[in-house]
């Protein structure tokens, strides 16, 4: 029965109804945006990794020179030394030079990258032919609305598209090594090593071998820079920012529903002395009051869900490469959880208020 | 119909409201006794005090002094939880303004009387026969803003009745019918005392409306003044 009366309060202020779902809604929506954001570009950072073909990576000699891109610190004569390892069947070198965040460019030997990987997959055009081709990947295209034989503006200076490739091969802008090398004035170092095994299976043994030779230099399997990526990360305050959404969330949730709540029992006064009158207790009429904040809680939360579709499609759509947002599903009852608790504290004071009403005042009510 | 037991039993009733710093007496010492299955009206003017005793009868607010004893309890040494609990089973309410909820059909405000008072949703077969006799049988799924007044009046009764209160209290229940509809209301009260015993209160202006009851008892300043 006090599923019914909710459902009917409900319905018969379908506009008020509404305009909460919706302003609960934003929160949730911020939030599985945040997550989805977090977890996308992880997760692309971590796919492009695997698609060069990369079993090991060797960069910098600590963790947060070796995260980020253009601190070209490896002497390219490396290169030799890691080739001549045991179970080391390619090396190829890569410098990175970071642009418009978290996008970077990456100058790559093409001939040892397309060894290593297996080549890249073009959609238009091909390799570099001359030291200022750029090839960039699909997503990149899209974002930047261009085609092979385009010209792009790169650290300053015109660019020829040469291809466009599939996306998910280390990076999405890609030009060659000696030239990225000699604009960042790196000339003969370089900002990675990527190592690829005769046998993925030997990659422990390898890096043990390796890291008692560098004991200064981060030296990685993919999965190892995943998880650093992943820490770095959160080091860097995500989680912090996560946790300030989500108190927001809260705050927001709480507002909403104590102002929609209190309207409401405002204007059901006299509804709240009728069902006085009929023994209504202080506790039924609480029940009335708390089940329709938690609907609309529930509510907020799947026009959230809804909108955080929308917000992924819109972030895709508008910036391709620079930002990959993932659904997280297991973030939904996360947050869920966290409007209905907004819910629940807005709902308290409307909800003893009404408790409190006065039967004989509230039927008089007009 | 009477079977001869007390229901109301009111001693020396008094009501004092405090309004701001002054106290406004509205009751200055009520006596009446009810018996079982009576029909009593209740007339007098605007604030003679009938509005006041209702409440207290019905549990709607507590006596300041005075014995009150309705169906055997004593309402003085009530706690609030007590009077709400005297509201579900004990007595039903019927009000000038139908006092329906708005948003549920007439099925379903009869069913919330059934929720609170923690009965069965289903109406019985006894029921079903008073809900023919109120003539609402076919406007159940209707809401209140579907219905005529006196259709909503007549659903109010249906629901102050659903769970067989030993008290029904009406508070000018024809105030805002129709001649035509406040007539109906009225024979339908009576059907109910004369058919199933069902002792009923009634406050009005009319002294045509009160002529339905047994008895009347006049009021004036807080006091009963005539008993007929």
């Amino acid at each position: 029965m006090i599923a019914k009366l909710v459902l009917e309060n409900l319905k018969h202020k379908p506009m008020r109804s509404l305009l909460s779902f919706l302003l609960i809604g934003v929160p949730v929506t911020l939030i599985l945006t945040l997550v989805g954001l977090s977890h996308g570009m992880l997760a692309d950072a971590e796919r492009r990794a695997r698609g060069s073909g990369a079993d090991i990576i060797v960069r910098g000699s600590n963790t947060q020179a070796g995260l980020s891109g253009g601190s070209a610190t490896l002497p390219e004569k490396f290169l030799e030394f890691f080739a001549m390892q045991p179970h080391v069947k390619y090396v190829t070198g890569v410098v990175q030079h970071n642009i418009e965040l978290p996008l970077t460019i990456n100058g790559i030997d093409l001939e040892q990258f397309n060894q290593m990987s297996g080549g890249l997959q073009y959609l238009q055009g091909g390799p570099f032919r001359g030291p200022y081709d750029v090839i960039i990947d699909r997503y990149y295209a899209d974002q930047k609305k261009k085609h092979a034989g385009d010209t792009i503006e790169l650290i300053n200076r015109p660019w020829h598209v040469s291809g466009v490739v599939e996306g998910g091969q280390l990076a999405h802008i890609l030009v060659p090594l000696q030239t990225l090398q000699r604009l960042d004035s790196a000339t003969g170092r370089l900002t990675q090593i990527n190592l690829k095994l005769d046998n993925p299976a030997n990659t422990d043994l390898v890096i043990a071998a390796l890291k008692k030779q560098l004991p200064a230099y981060t030296i990685w399997s993919i999965r190892e820079m995943a998880t650093a990526l992943e820490e770095s990360v959160n080091q860097q305050g995500l989680n912090e920012f996560i946790g300030v959404i989500i108190g927001i969330g809260v705050v927001i949730g709480f507002a909403v529903v104590c102002l929609s709540m209190y309207m409401a029992v405002l204007q059901r006064t006299r509804e709240i002395g009728i069902l006085k009158s009929l023994g209504g207790s202080k506790i039924f009429i609480l029940q009335i009051v708390w089940a329709e904040a938690l609907l609309l809680g529930l509510g907020g939360t799947a026009f959230g869900i809804l909108m955080s579709y929308g917000a992924r499609w819109a972030i895709v759509t508008l910036k391709p490469a620079s930002f990959q947002v993932e659904i997280v599903y297991y973030w939904w009852p996360i947050a869920a959880a966290i409007t209905l608790v907004g819910a629940s504290l807005g709902a308290l004071y409307p909800g003893l208020s009404a408790a409190r009403h006065d039967p004989i005042e509230a039927l008089a009510y007009e | 119909m009477s079977d001869g037991r007390d229901i109301i039993e009111v001693h020396d009733l008094q009501k004092i409201y405090r309004v701001g710093k002054v106290e406004v007496p509205a009751l200055r010492g009520v006596d009446l006794t009810v018996t079982a299955g009576e029909f009593l009206s209740i007339i007098g003017p605007s604030g003679s005090g009938k509005s006041t005793l209702f409440h207290i009868i019905g549990g709607l607010t507590p006596p300041t002094s005075g014995r009150v004893l309705v169906d055997g309890r004593e309402l003085a040494a009530m706690s609030d939880g007590d009077r709400t609990r005297l509201r579900r089973r004990t007595v039903g309410f019927v009000f000038q303004k139908f006092n329906l909820l708005p948003n549920l059909t007439a099925r379903d405000n009869i069913a919330v009387a059934r929720h609170i008072a923690g009965m069965d949703r289903k109406s019985n077969p006894q029921f079903e026969e008073i809900l023919r006799l109120l003539g609402i049988a076919s406007r159940l799924d209707h809401k209140p803003s579907a219905l005529s007044g006196g259709e909503q009046q007549r659903v109010a009764i249906a629901r102050a009745i659903v769970n067989h209160p030993a008290i029904l209290l009406a508070d000018e229940p024809t105030g805002n019918l129709d001649t035509e509809n406040s007539k109906a209301v009225l024979e339908i009260l009576r059907d109910l005392n004369d058919r199933l015993g069902q002792t009923v209160l009634m406050i009005t202006h009319n002294p045509e409306a009160a002529s339905y009851g047994h008895h009347t008892v006049h009021m004036r300043d807080g006091r009963i003044t005539e008993r007929i």
